[in-house]
């Protein structure tokens, strides 16, 4: 039964991003769990793969291609100029040329070409086309699961052909034949039969929010309290299950609640809206994503609040920020004098620069900060009112917070960050060595601002990050109390 | 479904070893698991086992990780959180949530954890 443990592919680290030795297949031995029977079908998707899925998958693609002109347009427009290859953090942590944006593409143009265009169909060799076979599916469910759906390559691409668009609809064509991720559809499941991530009930929930009350008590000697299911607050904010459950991230919850606290605004967190994670969108399912996101608003409306704020999430900030209008607005039942949903680093930051709160920064002069930006924010969302406020306004809440912040080498910062490499849904540990490889050129620019600055303190704006780098840091021989979200420090730095 | 054999009878676990059937669990089962881990239990380990036991058939899922830090520190006496989580971590040196979990007979907790 157990597996014997794997030793881990740690790389050594020497500041510096170097461009590896090209090995196709070299990442190939990691492969995801495959979906359980259950949770496949609770999603609405065939239990397993089934005889006859070619034909299968072949319709959902057409369908995809129907409904989604910029999946069309990427499996037609890329001229192969190279500009993306060594832009992708899978590739330049494993070297597998499949991890290349370009080559992970192709895995899908070929059969694009086969099915989709007269000169696939006659001359396959000649325009580089392949039918679905069991081999070729092998291959999309190894490598699309080795991309987090961050955009990097999009960042680069003089077309703006965006890889996690072409990474999603492959996630969707195969959980549509029955081949289907379990870390994924498990987590979704648990959404829908319970209401998070983590599978959290009410009880369990109000359980843990007493115990992180009592322990705010005992060190602030105030009551901080964190409202559950209270019809009529203000503010209903969704937080990533994590922050009910893990750390640092519940760090990050004392200090969404001290704010509000001391900002004398009500507020409740929900134990049917418990989760702002949507990983719907990992696997690019239309429906699952829409019906998560529709939790929320529900929930917005059950309990008659004003406001919509969402916690420390990458992602989730994305799938509600961009997509709620569309898919489950008009908010005209929320107060819109304030944006809909509001994150909460714009909303503590709006307190601090109205004079509501005031920040103590010397509370933590133990720390030396550097920032990390979210793919999902920093590349597909905005957070305030001003273009590059996802940029801006973290960065201005951290140093309201702290005295010492230090930026990461331009190149893998802000609109050119790299992935923590644990997001978009392979944030589970049979790719350990995949999220190793991931995690590398983010934490070489980490180790230089270490070394150069004396930084000690990574802070985060997203669930999967947090747990990506607490993980990362002990195997690369760091602290992982080193690693914390932006409002861990609010919560030391506010003055109550 | 992987599984294994104990006593004469099949146990079925998860992908990654942690049992599929609660009442499948018993203190022989939990040794066990624990030297899959390379775990030795001792009475500190047992403690806590029984308590997230305990949690679990009240809440239907594993204590969030402040709250195992606090009962440590009730039952160890101590004090300082800090003190209390490497207390924790030197018991079940993987992380409370993945061995801790696995050793008493929960499911996995999976999320962005
Ligand atoms: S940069 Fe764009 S056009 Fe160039 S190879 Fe990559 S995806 Fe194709
Ligand atoms: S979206 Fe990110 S992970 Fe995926 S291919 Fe592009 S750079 Fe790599
Ligand atoms: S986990 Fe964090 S860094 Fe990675 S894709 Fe998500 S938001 Fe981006």
């Amino acid at each position: 039964m157990a597996k014997t443990k794997t030793a881990y592919k740690v790389p050594v680290l020497t500041g510096e991003i170097k461009v590896p030795k090209v090995v196709p297949g070299a990442s190939a031995y990691e492969k995801m769990y495959h979906g359980e029977n259950d949770d496949m079908t609770a999603l609405g998707f065939p239990a397993s793969l089934e005889d006859g899925w070619e034909t299968k998958a072949v319709g959902i693609f057409k369908q995809l291609l129907t409904h989604n002109k910029a999946l069309k347009d990427y499996m037609d427009i890329c001229v192969r100029c190279g500009a993306c290859t060594d832009k992708c953090q899978f590739f330049l942590g494993t070297g597998d040329s499949n991890n290349m944006p370009v080559g992970r593409a192709e895995l899908m143009r070929k059969v694009y070409r086969y099915y989709f265009t007269p000169a696939g169909g006659l001359f396959k060799s000649l325009a580089d086309a392949e039918p679905f076979s069991e081999r070729m599916i092998k291959k999309w469910f190894t490598y699309y699961y080795q991309c987090s759906e961050c955009r990097r390559c999009s960042y680069y691409c003089p077309y703006g052909i965006d890889t996690a668009v072409i990474t999603m609809a492959a996630r969707d064509i195969m959980d549509g034949i029955g081949l289907g991720q379990k870390y994924s559809t498990q987590i979704i499941n648990k959404v829908f039969k319970i209401g998070n991530n983590l599978g959290i009930p009410p009880a369990a929930l109000r359980n843990t929010l007493d115990d992180l009350e009592e322990e705010m008590k005992d060190a602030t000697g105030k009551d901080v309290k964190i409202p559950m299911d209270e019809e009529g607050a203000e503010v209903l904010l969704v937080p990533p299950s994590a922050d009910f459950f893990a750390m640092p991230h519940m760090e990050s919850l004392a200090g969404y609640a001290k704010v509000f606290y001391k900002a004398g605004i009500s507020w409740t967190v929900s134990s049917y809206a418990s989760e702002a994670a949507n990983f719907g969108m990992f696997i690019g399912n239309y429906k699952n994503t829409k019906e998560i996101n529709k939790r929320v608003w529900d929930e917005a409306r059950r309990l008659k609040v004003k406001r919509v704020i969402v916690g420390e999430c990458g992602h989730a900030w994305r799938a509600l920020y961009n997509y709620s209008n569309t898919m489950n607005g008009p908010f005209d039942f929320l107060d819109n004098k304030y944006r809909q949903p509001a994150h909460i680093c714009d909303f503590t930051l709006g307190l601090i620069k109205d004079g509501v709160i005031k920040m103590d920064p010397s509370a933590n002069d133990d720390k030396i900060v550097t920032y990390h930006d979210s793919c999902n924010v920093a590349r597909a969302s905005r957070i305030g009112e001003m273009p590059g406020g996802q940029f801006t306004v973290p960065r201005e809440l951290i140093k309201a917070c702290a005295n010492h912040f230090f930026e990461l080498r331009d190149g893998a910062n802000r609109a050119q960050t790299y992935c923590c490499g644990g997001g978009g849904g392979i944030l589970t540990d049979e790719v350990m060595n995949v999220r190793i490889a991931g995690s590398m050129p983010k934490m070489q620019v980490i180790k230089e601002v270490m070394d150069n600055n004396g930084v000690n303190f990574l802070a985060l704006i997203c669930a999967i990050c947090k747990t990506q780098f607490t993980k990362m840091y002990p195997l690369y021989g760091f602290d992982a109390e080193m690693v914390g979200g932006v409002h861990q420090l609010v919560s030391s730095a506010i003055v109550l | 479904m992987p599984s294994f054999e104990f006593s004469g009878k099949v146990i079925e676990t998860d992908d990654e070893g942690y049992l599929q059937n609660l009442d499948n669990w018993n203190k022989e089962i939990a040794v066990y698991l624990a030297n899959e881990e390379n775990i030795e239990l001792t009475e500190r380990h047992w403690e806590l086992i029984n308590w997230v036991r305990d949690y679990f058939m009240k809440f239907q899922v594993a204590p969030a990780i402040k709250s195992l830090v606090k009962e440590v520190g009730k039952l160890e006496n101590i004090e300082d959180k800090k003190e209390a989580n490497k207390f924790v971590y030197e018991l079940f040196p993987e992380g409370p949530a993945k061995q801790l979990a696995k050793i008493a007979g929960l499911p996995k907790p999976t999320g962005c954890v």
